[in-house]
């Protein structure tokens, strides 16, 4: 096992990413592929949008509530647009907005989690004084409060949720570093004299992963729901962008009418349906990667 | 007393036949006691040892009627004083454990319950049982810890756990388990969370009281020191089989098996001294305490350490030896004196150190498991040092890393493994690569091989003394084994409530005269002789007496 008179010789290179991607993929039971197959459709529709669908986000066909035809597949709203398109377009801007809203609070939040776990005093004193801050007041209320305040636009949308996001983000990522700074693992980095940078993303975050990515799942549904609340309020997304929260405001009126006019109660729930597979594919998706990451490396 | 039994000696008490037992993992049953026979007569103590994973405390268990959760009992029999165990149902065996079969566990602190008193945990079994009234239960816990040889027996039960020392609460622990006066006690490795200086009070408290109450008992261990002061007979484990069964007396002498000689020579490794004048650390005047300053963990320390040489720091938990560690590595500044490394004064925090004098001390931990990234692969552990204190990058360092791996003993294949994916041993070879890897001068070994069974330790202390020839790196190594110190040190520090007692060369405080902390740590060191415990027992009562 010592021979050395074999080299120059090949070390085995390093796995590559798309290789493990591939491994990995090989794993995953039925649940986590009807969850994948689900977000991935989700994600083709947002990015092909103006292809896909067969007419304009704000584009008025005609009548409105009128059902479902060769023309129009889920017939057309209150102002005769077509049901289908804004869906697919509202696909493009709710997961947009949760997905870049979760990322930045997860950046933020997680990061400032860890760093206050590893530096404790008055960094942490600080940081989770000033969250405790903010959890005392209701998501939605400061969220509606803070949009009238700054104005009512997507951008102000997006940092307002992820920074309040980032409060509970924070939280979590900082218990569960607690467990993690401890180690020896770390202390060994600190003795090889590693910066901030690595210590937190190399030797910490990996290791407190799993239920940093169960929170993921649960935050950007949450973030999801929240940006729906809101533009159902009608502080959130602005008509006539086309936002799943708005179009099941617009047409929640539907639900009452009486059964003779039977077309039209499903309306509104269709964008409801498309928020409540998406979610149920992502906790799908985040369950088998939890169950990866935590449990024992079994069956690979 | 519950049962009404004749204890007379001879009789046999617990019979297994043919005992197979499986345990799950990766979803499919693999065996872990391969079929083993075991007969064990009323008073008699039969010591179970062999290495972690060997199947002792699966079969210790099995002596209850028990299989962990996880685990089956797939074939065999297991009578104990005519009851069949294995088919008895839950309620007939749970009215045996506690009553007439007992239980002590490796860690007392963490089997009792930090909220009760110790009395009422003693007496709760015997309560539960219905066998005597509380106030006699008491009366009978109290002569127990008499018996014990507990301090203050009239009031001790009166504690809390936490209020009485690890050594006393095992004691506490013994005496519950002889609280229902039980016909069998099954010790699983009931001193080795101990210190040597306080296993020995444990050991002859143990067995004095199993003694006297004519108790059968299991002991499991993988110390044959111990087991050799405490057991009539002994089996030696491997794999789930039985290797070698035989009177202490006769084991200890004449081991027939190979593998059991291997055992025995563990013990027998030894390096020889060499002096050396030329000093690379030199610790003057050092002091150094945790949070408020009125606490002195180490008081006044001065230590030196000759180059390319192995000084061993010894002590009990609490004496301040890896409060040094940290005051060399910096993570603990010291409060008074200072540290000269290669005649320059050391940068007393870690931050004030340059990546230079950082990558020349190197420190190797107890337990690899918590010092090796479990999210990490092999090749970035080792790879690490390498590029950020020598640049090495891609395929050069890959390169390195092997030669590493080689030099450690392992082979390239093991360069995409996670920690997870060794054994102890293996992991515990990685973690000094790792230091290695830095090409340092001073590596600090912390408990390193406390955490292994005793052949792979023997592998280790002897790839460390092969890695000081070839690269002539010095060690400092703290241990509380004297075993490992012999094995390995030349030099020798004796620490005790955080001053330094005694240092220098092996052979000098390896031999009389002794202070007098240096001898009692010596002698209570467990010797191979099942006579030792006895001799020393004799011997420190008659020192009293004089006194």
């Amino acid at each position: 096992m010592t021979d050395t008179s074999l080299s120059p010789r090949m070390i085995k290179a390093r796995r590559t990413f798309m290789e493990n991607v591939v491994r990995t993929l090989k794993t995953a039971p039925l649940s986590a592929w009807f969850g994948m197959v689900v977000i991935l459709i989700y994600a083709l529709a947002a990015l092909f949008a103006p292809w896909i669908a067969p007419h304009g986000e704000a584009e008025i066909l005609g009548r409105a509530n009128l059902p479902s035809s060769a023309d129009t597949i889920l017939g057309t709203d209150q102002l005769g647009r077509d049901i289908f398109s804004r869906l697919i377009f509202g696909a493009r801007n709710t997961i947009g907005i949760a997905l870049i809203t979760t990322l930045i609070s997860f950046f933020l939040g997680g990061s400032l989690g860890v760093l206050a776990a590893l530096k404790r005093g008055w960094l942490d004193q600080g940081i989770s004084r000033v969250v405790d801050a903010f959890l005392a007041i209701p998501v939605l209320i400061f969220a509606l409060m803070m949009l009238a305040v700054v104005g009512k636009s997507i951008i102000n949308l997006i940092i307002i949720l992820a920074l309040l996001d980032a409060t509970r983000v924070f939280r979590l990522a900082r218990a569960v570093a607690l467990n993690a700074v401890v180690m020896d693992y770390v202390e060994s980095a600190k003795l090889r004299g590693e910066g901030m940078g690595w210590i937190v993303f190399k030797e910490i975050v990996p290791n407190i992963l799993p239920p940093l990515i169960t929170e993921f799942g649960l935050r950007f549904c949450f973030v999801f729901l929240t940006i729906a609340a809101l533009s159902f309020l009608g502080v959130g997304v602005q008509p006539p962008t086309a936002d799943w929260g708005s179009m099941v405001a617009e047409n929640k009126t539907l639900i009452n009418f009486p059964v003779h006019t039977f077309p039209y109660i499903p309306v509104p729930f269709y964008p409801a349906g498309a928020i409540a597979l998406l979610t149920v594919a992502v906790n799908f998706v985040v369950d088998w990667f939890l169950h990866r990451t935590s449990g024992l490396r079994d069956g690979k | 007393m519950a049962s009404d039994n004749k204890r007379v000696k001879g009789d046999v008490l617990l019979e297994m036949k043919g005992l197979k037992i499986d345990g799950k993992s990766d979803d499919q049953w693999n065996p872990i006691i391969k079929g083993i026979d075991l007969t064990l007569r009323r008073g008699e103590v039969l010591g179970l040892i062999g290495e972690s994973g060997a199947g002792k405390s699966t079969l210790g268990l099995a002596g209850m009627g028990f299989a962990r959760p996880g685990c089956r009992i797939s074939a065999g029999s297991i009578v104990f004083d005519g009851i069949d165990l294995i088919a008895a149902s839950d309620e007939q065996r749970r009215a045996l454990w506690g009553s007439r079969i007992a239980y002590v566990a490796q860690s007392a602190a963490a089997s009792f319950n930090p909220a009760h008193h110790i009395i009422d945990q003693t007496i709760e079994t015997a309560l539960s049982h219905n066998i005597m009234p509380r106030d006699k239960a008491e009366a009978d816990a109290r002569d127990l810890y008499k018996r014990l040889q507990l301090p203050n027996p009239d009031t001790i039960g009166l504690r809390f756990p936490h209020q009485v020392s690890g050594g006393q609460l095992q004691r506490a622990m013994t005496a519950m388990a002889m609280s229902c006066r039980p016909d069998l006690i099954i010790f699983d490795e009931p001193t080795t969370a101990l210190d040597v200086t306080t296993q020995v009070e444990v050991l002859a408290a143990m067995r004095d009281i199993v003694e006297q109450f004519n108790t059968a008992a299991i002991y499991i261990t993988h110390d044959l020191a111990v087991v050799a002061q405490m057991a009539h007979r002994i089996m030696v484990l491997r794999y789930g089989n039985l290797v070698e069964e035989a009177p202490t007396r006769q084991m200890l002498k004449q081991p027939t098996q190979d593998y059991t000689k291997s055992l025995w020579a563990v013990r027998k490794l030894e390096k020889r001294e060499s002096p050396s004048d030329d000093i690379v650390l030199s610790i003057k005047n050092v002091d150094a305490s945790y949070g408020n300053a009125t606490t002195k963990v180490l008081d006044d320390v001065t230590v030196k350490i000759p180059r390319g040489r192995t000084v061993a720091v010894v002590g009990e938990s609490g004496s301040g030896k890896s409060t040094l560690a940290r005051a060399i590595t910096g993570l603990l500044p010291p409060s008074r004196g200072e540290i000269l490394f290669n005649g320059k004064p050391l940068p007393a925090t870690l931050g004030a150190r340059d990546k230079d004098i950082l990558r020349r001390i190197q420190m190797i931990y107890q337990s690899a498991d918590t010092a090796l990234n479990p999210r990490h692969q092999v090749r970035d552990i080792i790879g690490r040092p390498l590029e950020f204190y020598l640049g090495f990058k891609g395929a050069e360092r890959d390169r390195k890393v092997v030669e590493l791996l080689e030099s450690i003993e392992l082979n390239e294949s093991y360069i995409d493994r996670y920690p997870s994916e060794m054994s102890g041993g293996q992991k515990q070879r990685v973690s000094i690569a790792r230091a290695l890897a830095a090409g340092p001068e001073v590596i600090i070994c912390d408990e390193v091989t406390s955490a292994l069974d005793q052949i792979v330790q023997e592998e280790i202390l002897r790839l460390l003394m092969k890695l000081q020839k070839d690269t002539n790196v010095t060690y400092l190594f703290i241990t509380h084994d004297i075993a490992t110190v012999r094995a390995i040190a030349d030099e020798i520090v004796v620490m005790h409530k955080g001053k330094v007692v005694q240092q220098g060369l092996k052979s000098k405080v390896l031999n009389p005269p002794y202070p007098a902390y240096t001898e009692l740590l010596l002698s209570s060191v467990p010797q191979m002789d099942p006579d030792w415990l006895t001799g020393l027992l004799t011997k420190r009562s008659k020192a009293k007496a004089i006194a």
